[in-house]
């Protein structure tokens, strides 16, 4: 059974005309899934769906087997901007979906702080975002979704606003914790390298109303090479998406 | 090491300057009434000020009680009210849509006008004082407030709602800890305003407090007296706004970490 499973999804703001159509996704555990298109295609629409914040016209969504569509609180994402509340501390940040669901300030506290060390985030706890480099401040992003994310994260060109060295050290730590916590994971981008480099399949969405048009299995074993962007493969992988985009 | 003493020298020059602006004036001033190119009866020396301010010290503190008393209820009233009105408003459009307006036609209407009514409807004692500067002191706040609270950011609302946040979640997470900034802002200019109404609403009637004894100064003639209250007046709104601005460092110590970066 998929870890979630988008089922016929249509979606339409004014209800007359849809802004995504008949879309169907899977995602195993433990799985990264691109969903790669144009500006405008209705990825955004779609992670708006799947989080419960939208409900669709038409067709489900399900999470380990139970249907959510329209429910959120389910599963949290991240977007280009990392969101951190600026009056609050990093710890405090990522304790926040745990205090929302009922727990106790001190125990969300404890809890965040065992993954901190794994996230690369020792010594941060009691800082402010300000006080946090772009690239630190996108670890605490993900960790905060990772401590709502009943294990499915969607995560919407989470590294898009950053430079590209910090992009690149971002890469490969990504690489690295999702090998550790095996988070089963959604990841909006434009980037056809960060797509290829990142995940084990990639949806590329296109046309208007946006529906998927093809499904390519990028088939790495996993962690990546740090190298395996210039490799041959890679290049062929890339050929093909942008023929079929 | 040189950089640092230079910009240290940088805001010891900022932060003298107006000290040094104001003794200019004072110096001034005492120049051109203590040779008498201004005469006394216009504009009493800064020496005569002070020597009033020193004899009349003990009666200046016992009206200065009543004016803080008046004002700290008044702020206080006002503040709570102004609070719950951004609360509803920005909970409720349609409320906002409705009372907007009549938030707005309340600051269109003159203190001096209002003041002699609410004398006549509530009396001498300090309840009419109270309720103007709950009139004077309510706009800012809400304003202020609803402003911070409308400019909280979406994609931060649908975050916390992708959570499962309910809405008095949201409110206490996101919106109000973001309109903090705004909110210390408009206390500062409601505590200023809130001083001054209390003196202008004790003009028009009462037995004691500040405006009660500025009254009491002018028809006397007593100019360097009367001067002596305007600054009194004045040092308690500075004060006053400096407190809100420790208030603002401590309930926001995350702007301060900010400044050091």
């Amino acid at each position: 059974m998929a870890k979630l499973e988008v089922k016929d999804v249509s979606f339409s703001y004014d209800g007359k005309t849809n802004v995504i159509e008949n879309i169907n996704i899977k995602l195993n555990k433990g799985e990264i899934v691109s969903l790669l298109g144009a500006s405008g295609g209705g990825k955004t629409t779609l992670f708006n769906v799947i989080s419960g914040l939208l409900t669709p016209q038409r067709g489900s969504v399900f999470l380990d087997g139970e249907e959510i569509t329209g429910k959120h609180g389910k599963m949290s994402y991240m977007l280009q901007k990392d969101l951190l509340m600026e009056y609050k501390t990093i710890e405090d940040n990522i304790a926040l979906p745990l205090i929302i669901k009922g727990e106790k300030k001190s125990d969300a506290r404890k809890r965040v702080g065992e993954h901190f060390s794994e996230f690369g985030l020792e010594g941060t706890e009691k800082c402010y975002p300000a006080e946090l480099s772009g690239g630190m401040r996108q670890r605490a992003a993900l960790l905060r979704t990772y401590m709502v994310s009943n294990n499915v994260a969607l995560l919407d060109e989470p590294f898009s606003a950053l430079d590209t060295l910090t992009k690149d050290d971002m890469h490969k730590w990504f690489l690295g914790v999702m090998d550790r916590i095996r988070l089963s994971t959604i990841l909006i981008t434009h980037d056809i390298d960060e797509a290829i480099l990142l995940s084990d399949r990639i949806y590329i969405l296109g046309g208007n109303p946006g529906s998927v048009k093809n499904e390519i299995v990028i088939d790495e074993e996993k962690p990546r090479n740090k190298d395996f962007n210039l490799t041959e493969r890679f290049l062929n992988y890339k050929k093909e998406i942008i023929s079929m985009l | 090491m040189c950089l640092q003493l230079k910009r240290k020298l940088q805001s010891i020059t900022n932060k003298s300057l107006p000290a040094i602006a104001v003794a200019v004036i004072l110096i001034v001033w005492q120049i051109l009434t203590g040779t008498r190119i201004i005469p006394p009866f216009l504009l009493p020396s800064p020496v005569d000020v002070v020597k009033a301010f020193v004899d009349d010290f003990p009666l200046l503190l016992s009206n200065s009680a009543v004016t803080l008393a008046e004002m700290f209820i008044g702020l206080v009233t006002g503040t709570a009210i102004g609070f719950f009105m951004a609360v509803i408003m920005d909970r409720f459009t349609s409320l906002y849509k409705a009372f907007y307006p009549l938030v707005v036609i309340t600051q269109t209407i003159p203190t001096v006008a209002i003041a002699p009514l609410l004398v006549l409807w509530f009396g001498y004692e300090m309840l009419p004082k109270i309720i103007l500067i709950v009139i004077i002191v309510f706009f800012p706040i809400t304003v202020s407030l609803l402003e911070g609270f409308r400019s909280a950011d979406p994609d931060m609302i649908n975050l916390m709602r992708s959570m499962g946040a309910t809405n008095l979640q949201i409110f206490r997470h996101v919106k109000f800890p973001g309109a903090l900034p705004q909110f210390f802002s408009s206390l500062k200019i409601a505590v200023s305003y809130a001083v001054v109404g209390a003196v202008i609403s004790e003009w028009l009637g009462g037995f004691n407090g500040l405006g009660v004894y500025m009254t009491r100064v002018r028809k006397a003639y007593a100019f360097d007296k009367m001067f002596a209250v305007i600054f009194l007046v004045s040092a308690i709104s500075l004060l006053l706004m400096f407190i809100i601005g420790i208030l603002q460092k401590k309930c926001m110590p995350w702007k301060e970490k900010e400044k050091k970066i």
